[in-house]
């Protein structure tokens, strides 16, 4: 078998990657599209660890810089989908589309 | 410590991780998705240690899998998920999503296989065993601004949810 090299988790970031994408675009609940956002960062993430091994530990302190800031969203992307929820009674994307009530 | 069966682990690894990101994005129930999103993000913690990032993985079991999924799970359980799960699960635009990502995806792999010559064959060492004390010295050294940064980022996205999730007294 051939050893596992950079590129192997380059792959695997792409393709969980486009999975986060594919959730982003396609899914009308906001809960499952702040998860595909993870999904995304978490890709990067991975990157980020993955040429860590081949240029030093800069990778790692960005991937925990990432991980804050995915804290950071989560809580905002609650607080605004909370304050919503409350006054319209839905989580779908499609049916979020006021700026001010 | 050199790991061992690297391959094996890698592929179920990140099978693991594929296969969570796909239920993540197809179950209907919004619990069932957290739950695939914490085996997925689990697997990524094990790949984490397999490339010698033991704090990286630390940090993501801790504060995801501990911190972030938690509140996701806490949301699901303050909104109504009964109604949600009866109605429509994909936006009407989904093939051009699907088209979208796929582009994207094809773009991406293309670019690594035809830029792959550029990257260094030769792996770092990095002790593990120093991992979180050399991450430190960065963070408190080169990254001091930046972590800095992020600690007023934390404490504005407090404030922030704090104001938008609290109740309304008057209304205007």
């Amino acid at each position: 078998m051939t050893p596992i090299t950079t590129l192997h988790y380059l792959v695997l970031a792409a393709a969980l990657f486009v999975l986060g994408v594919i959730g982003v675009l396609t899914r009308r609940n906001v809960i499952i599209i702040l998860m595909s956002i993870e999904l995304i960062l978490n890709a990067v993430n991975l990157n980020l660890v993955a040429f860590s091994r081949l240029y030093g530990l800069q990778g790692q302190v960005f991937s925990i810089f990432v991980i804050a800031d995915a804290a950071a969203e989560a809580a905002v992307a609650f607080g605004i989908l909370i304050a919503f929820f409350r006054n319209k009674e839905t989580v779908n994307v499609d049916e979020i589309d006021l700026l001010k009530w | 410590m050199t790991p061992v069966a690297t391959t094996f682990f890698f592929y179920l690894l990140s099978g693991a991780a594929l296969l969570g990101g796909v239920l993540v994005i197809t179950r209907r129930n919004p619990v069932h998705s957290a739950l695939s999103l914490i085996m997925t993000l689990l697997s990524i913690a094990g790949l984490y240690l397999m490339l010698y990032a033991p704090f990286v993985a630390g940090v993501q079991i801790i504060l995801y899998v501990g911190g972030i999924m938690v509140l996701f799970l806490f949301v699901i359980m303050l909104i109504n998920i009964e109604q949600a799960s009866r109605e429509e699960r994909f936006s009407k635009q989904w093939p051009v999503g699907i088209l979208a990502a796929a582009a994207l995806g094809v773009l991406f792999v293309s670019v690594f296989f035809k830029g792959r010559s550029v990257l260094p064959t030769q792996l770092l060492v990095l002790p593990e065993e120093h991992n979180t004390q050399q991450i430190a010295v960065l963070l408190y050294s080169d990254y001091m601004l930046a972590f800095e940064i992020a600690s007023l980022l934390l404490l504005v996205a407090m404030i922030g949810a704090v104001v938008m999730a609290k109740k309304r007294t008057t209304t205007p």
